[in-house]
């Protein structure tokens, strides 16, 4: 039998430190739900995804109610729209939007992700009419994420999908001006983006996927924080020891969850991601792990080093407990979802160059910022721009959710409420940008020889 | 299926006998009770077989935690499996 301090332990994590699964995604395929009629291919979808799902938060219930670990979410993600609405003879792509919040609301997710396009090399005519209509479509529907992808180590970078996105980001926060621009937050803007993704804003369904699929991301910040608690002062190779075997015992909770999911509901076993993922609760930030390993606060010197540490050994620690990990996995630095990394920002210490720096060796990118709403299309461009840069020329997934807060300046903040928290608004370099981006084109692939 | 019965909180006179009771109630049969008292705190795991459970393992958990709650303690039902999952390898 398992010994009591092991059972305590458990009950510990789940009880004061915040360990939960954080996500059951189902990835559901809608290629065949395709049709020159739109509202013929808006019924499909709908059919399909209350069909596949039906099941799927009852399902994640009682898992939770029998296992006794919270299981967050419960969402789904689509194959990218724009690769079903293209055969549709339609104007505008918003009406896909809403067959999908429809669906969404029906099955009683929280999310749906994959209004979605992929234009790191180049865009169809389907992938423009999907992106002119993420404004429209993400202020008209709740639970549907849109995101695109612009660029990719292989591919290099579409700067014209790049300028298109600054001013595609301005109009969502314009059009949902009245909710801080929300709407930004639902859309996430990828360089080399994942197809097993089960975290949103970011999740879709890639067109390599089966028909339908169970993704599992887990979280457990506040159980690294503990766990660090406990070994004050000791060296690096403590530290690095300390978060593997706690990343290990969390991720095989999540691979539990994730076959038991997947057998109860008749789906294949996808992939677990072993992400840290903050939320706004004291003790679940990522920012106070960081500090935790030495620093005043979050976004000092030796922040970029910590969490270089924190996010290696989180995947090695996390790859041995399941059979097949993907996703994002690593560690989530999203400024407005991490109290740690709230107050660091209010401080002043935390500005967008040394999380830029920071995303350069954590799990994704510039996540939940808040700039200031007078921010100009093409600041934001040169801001994806760079990410994008980072993920192309390092052969990682860089992405960029960035919310020009109608109205704030920098000092304001902008409250968006339960796991999305509140975001300071964070100062922007003032210099234009403008002839930079204006220039469009694509820049080249990079070298992946004589790394230097 | 096996499961662990964890029952947290203040002592006092009864608790054993009224988890037992309602564990019985129920057809759940207990395989193995390690108790003690940390300052006057109650700390009791249990190892049952639910396999005979008359409802649900899920409605079992409810109902114990929600006895629990009358009680003033913490009393939960869990599939072993978590503690095998996260513990050994």
């Amino acid at each position: 039998m398992i010994n009591t301090n092991e059972i305590f332990d458990t009950i510990h994590m789940i009880d004061q430190q915040h360990l939960d699964v954080r996500t059951i995604t189902m990835g559901i395929s809608l290629l065949d739900c395709a049709d020159a009629d739109p509202n013929a291919a808006c019924r499909k979808i709908y059919d399909k995804i209350t069909r596949q799902a039906e099941h799927l938060v009852a399902t994640g219930e009682a898992i939770e109610k029998e296992f006794g670990i919270p299981i967050v979410n419960k969402r789904i993600s689509v194959t990218p729209m724009a690769l079903v609405a293209g055969a549709s003879e339609t104007g505008s792509y918003v009406p896909f939007a809403v067959a999908l919040d429809n669906a969404a609301k029906a099955v009683g997710v929280n999310f749906i992700g994959g209004f979605s396009a992929l234009v790191q090399k180049g865009a169809t005519r389907a992938d423009r009419k999907l992106i002119a209509a993420i404004p429209e479509a993400l202020a008209r529907t709740d639970l549907v994420c849109a995101s695109v992808n612009v660029g990719s180590t292989k591919a290099g970078i579409n700067m014209n999908a790049v300028g298109v996105m600054g001013r595609t980001i301005k109009e969502c926060a314009q059009l949902t001006a009245d909710q801080g621009g929300f709407g930004c937050a639902k859309l996430v803007v990828f360089c080399n983006a994942v197809e097993d993704n089960p975290f949103m804003a970011g999740a879709f369904h890639g067109p390599g996927e089966g028909d339908c699929v169970i993704n599992v991301g887990v979280s457990g910040p506040g159980v690294v924080y503990h766990a660090l608690q406990d070994v004050k002062g000791q060296s690096f190779d403590v530290v690095a020891e300390t978060i593997k075997k706690t990343a290990f015992r969390v991720t095989r909770m999540g691979q539990l969850v994730a076959q038991e999911a997947s057998r109860r509901l008749g789906v294949p076993f996808g992939i677990v991601d072993l992400s840290l993922a903050p939320t706004p609760a004291i003790g679940d930030s990522v920012a106070r792990i960081l500090e935790e390993m030495g620093l005043e606060t979050c976004g000092t010197h030796g922040t970029t080093a910590a969490l270089a540490l924190l996010n290696d050994a989180v995947k090695k620690g996390g790859v041995m407990a399941s059979s097949h990990v993907g996703g994002l996995s690593g560690a989530f630095i999203p400024v407005s979802e991490d109290e740690g990394m709230i107050a660091a920002a209010r401080s002043g210490v935390l500005h967008l160059d040394k999380l830029e720096a920071m995303t350069c060796v954590c799990s994704v990118g510039l996540d939940m910022i808040a700039v200031p709403g007078d921010t100009s299309a093409a600041t934001i461009s040169a801001i994806i721009a760079d990410e994008a840069a980072i993920g192309m020329v390092n052969s990682k997934t860089t992405a960029v959710r960035i919310i020009p807060a109608p109205g704030k300046v920098v000092g304001d903040t902008v409250e968006f409420g339960g796991l999305l928290g509140s975001a300071p608004v964070m100062p922007v370099h003032p210099q234009s940008a403008e002839a930079f981006v204006a220039r469009g084109g694509r820049i080249p692939a990079p070298m992946q020889s004589l790394k230097n | 299926m096996r499961a662990i019965v964890t029952v947290l909180g203040k002592d006092r006179v009864g608790i054993m006998s009224a988890v037992c009771a309602l564990l019985a109630q129920h057809n759940v049969n207990i395989l193995d009770i390690s108790q003690t008292i940390l300052q006057d705190y109650f700390t009791m795991v249990m190892l049952v077989d639910a396999s005979g459970c008359d409802m649900p393992f899920a409605d079992l958990a409810a109902l114990l935690d929600r006895e629990g709650k009358d009680r003033d303690l913490s009393i939960r039902a869990q599939r072993e499996d978590i503690f095998n999952a996260m513990h050994r390898i």
